[in-house]
């Protein structure tokens, strides 16, 4: 068996007297497509959240390639191998789509400030470096139309992809993709398919919240599903879908209930 | 390859109207004026990388603008320091002073970070004042000349062309800094602070890193502004001067470091032009700033460019 990439152990998160995350705990296999589904309101951002170290966990721990993480900051957890998109998204307005791109390499960059200043020439090749690989990345998620224009005159779609190239730059070994279909036309939500799947042949492992099931069930290796802060269950597709409890969050019992 | 950028045509027309300047200026009155300018400018592109890149505000700036002032003027004018070794104790000194600062105050945002750096330039501001055996207190005091391997550096004339050159090496480094990875940093953090972190950005060193660097450009500017004067006063210090800087950089236009420098510019040339109103002059000046922020909402520069943008399509 291999050795677990992500290891989630009891993971919680307590919002006043709500519990938005409660005691959840799952392995991710490194390469593998993982996707975290439930209804509205199950805390599935909130586990992001947890994962990414945008909230520090109430309890429970997290394991990322061996070492403990929990209650690292963002940055530090982007210095170890995680790259992450937003729901509603996180783009850098005030700057180019390229530029975006380029502030996803920051740490692989020489971000020395008196450099900086002066423009040492061997920061000058730096930047002309940058420049490429961020165009590449450009290109790969689809955007190369894009490459000269300002991030405020491109279109919903295509800043969902913006994100991923911008997290790509950070060259993640563990990608969160918060709902990167949401609000995306059916060719559009093709084209993410087929670039998780290009991630996740090269080697990148991927983590999807997402409510478009047509697509979670078509790319997922393993889906892990919430309800009310709690795992439900977790599985493959097939034992996903065939589960009467998932059945039961998202269509409600057999019973009629009392409210 | 970059046409957004305005680097080296920016750069020379600085320079060319630094150089030619000097044609139009017909009296020591306008030399002086135009130091002044010079001055303010340097403040403002500091001022403008933390303000208008980084997005975090300072109302405390001219208290860095009075320590730079007063650090050159007590040391060599008490202390007999040489003027080099008190302006670069005095500007390591700020330095430090705004690294410790900033670390805790730089944890808040917007309305209270605004506050915070307000505290702290009303502290330096009474600091002055009340430290009269050192400072002279509300009368000011006299600073000596600035020497350089024996030399005296006095007069306008003199002085014009040492602002004007600092303000181009200003400019030059604001320019590199935007463009490479540290300033993308501070950008990104102002477009999304989140966005940043997860980009691996650590939010307080790059916030810290600017507020020092933009205390360090305020410092020099008043260290310069005591050895051209000859002498300081407490004014330059206080409350008022911080909101005129932040005024100047709002006026010409946020995150645009030639912005800036118009901004300062205009802002310090407009009372002067206006002295001819009299006692209308204060009401007039306001009047023009109101105008601009509802007309100009970008602020000067940016919005000029702007509006030439929306022409040309």
């Amino acid at each position: 068996m291999i050795a677990p990439q992500l290891c989630v152990t009891a993971l919680s998160k307590a919002f006043g007297g709500v519990m938005a995350v409660d005691q959840v705990s799952f392995d991710l296999e490194p390469g593998k497509v993982n996707s975290i589904i439930g209804p509205n309101g199950a805390g599935k951002t909130t586990l992001l959240n947890l994962l990414t170290g945008v909230y520090a966990p109430s309890a429970g721990n997290v394991v990322f390639d061996g070492a403990d993480v929990t209650g690292l900051a963002p940055h530090q957890l982007a210095a170890r191998g995680m790259g992450r998109t937003f729901q509603n998204l996180q783009v850098f307005f005030n700057m180019s789509a390229l530029e975006n791109v380029m502030v996803g390499r920051h740490l692989r960059e020489r971000a020395g400030w008196l450099a900086a200043m002066l423009r040492s020439p061997r920061l000058a090749a730096g930047e002309r470096e940058s420049r490429e690989e961020a165009a590449g990345l450009m290109q790969f998620v689809g955007l190369g139309e894009y490459l000269g224009a300002e991030a405020d005159a491109m279109p919903y779609g295509a800043l969902k992809r913006l994100e991923i190239a911008r997290a790509l730059g950070g060259r993640p070994k563990l990608l969160l993709l918060d709902e990167p279909a949401a609000g995306l036309n059916q060719t559009e939500t093709q084209a993410i398919n087929a670039l998780i799947v290009r991630l996740a042949q090269s080697g990148v492992t991927v983590v999807l919240v997402e409510h478009n099931m047509r697509l979670v069930m078509g790319v997922s290796d393993h889906i892990v599903v919430l309800d009310y802060g709690r795992k439900l269950c977790e599985g493959s597709a097939e034992q996903v879908r065939n589960d009467p409890r998932v059945i039961e969050a998202y269509l409600g019992s057999a019973e009629p209930e009392a409210c | 390859m970059n046409l957004r950028t305005p680097r080296t045509g920016g750069l020379a027309l600085l320079a060319a109207v630094i150089l030619f300047l000097p044609l139009a200026l017909v009296n020591n009155y306008w030399y002086e004026v135009a130091i002044l300018v010079g001055i303010n400018a340097i403040v403002c592109v500091g001022l403008n990388l933390l303000i208008g890149y980084a997005g975090q505000i300072s109302l405390g700036h001219a208290g860095f603008f009075g320590l730079g002032a007063y650090g050159s003027a007590v040391l060599t004018a008490r202390y007999g320091w040489p003027p080099a070794a008190a302006l670069a104790a005095t500007t390591a000194g700020v330095a430090l002073l705004a690294l410790l600062v900033g670390r805790p105050i730089l944890k808040l945002k917007g309305h209270y970070l605004a506050m915070a750096t307000l505290g702290l330039g009303v502290i330096i501001s009474i600091v002055v004042v009340t430290e009269d055996r050192l400072t002279g207190g509300p009368d000011g005091m006299s600073v000596p000349a600035f020497t350089l391997f024996g030399l005296a550096l006095a007069g306008e004339r003199l002085w014009y062309w040492i602002v004007g050159g600092v303000l181009l090496a200003a400019v030059w480094i604001a320019l590199n800094l935007i463009e490479s990875p540290a300033g993308r940093a501070l950008r990104a953090l102002h477009g999304s602070e989140v966005g940043a972190q997860v980009s691996g950005i650590d939010a307080t060193r790059a916030k810290l890193g600017i507020f020092v660097i933009s205390a360090v450009f305020a410092s020099l500017a008043g260290s310069m502004t005591a050895h051209y004067a000859g002498f300081i006063t407490p004014g330059k210090v206080g409350f008022f001067h911080s909101i005129e800087l932040v005024t100047m950089v709002v006026f010409g236009g946020m995150a645009s470091t030639f912005g800036a420098v118009i901004g300062a510019a205009t802002l310090t040339l407009l009372p002067q032009l206006l002295t001819v109103l009299k006692e209308y002059e204060m009401v007039v000046f306001g009047a023009v700033l109101i105008a601009t922020m509802v007309f100009l909402p970008r602020g000067f520069l940016p919005s000029l460019v702007f509006i030439l943008k929306k022409k040309q399509k």
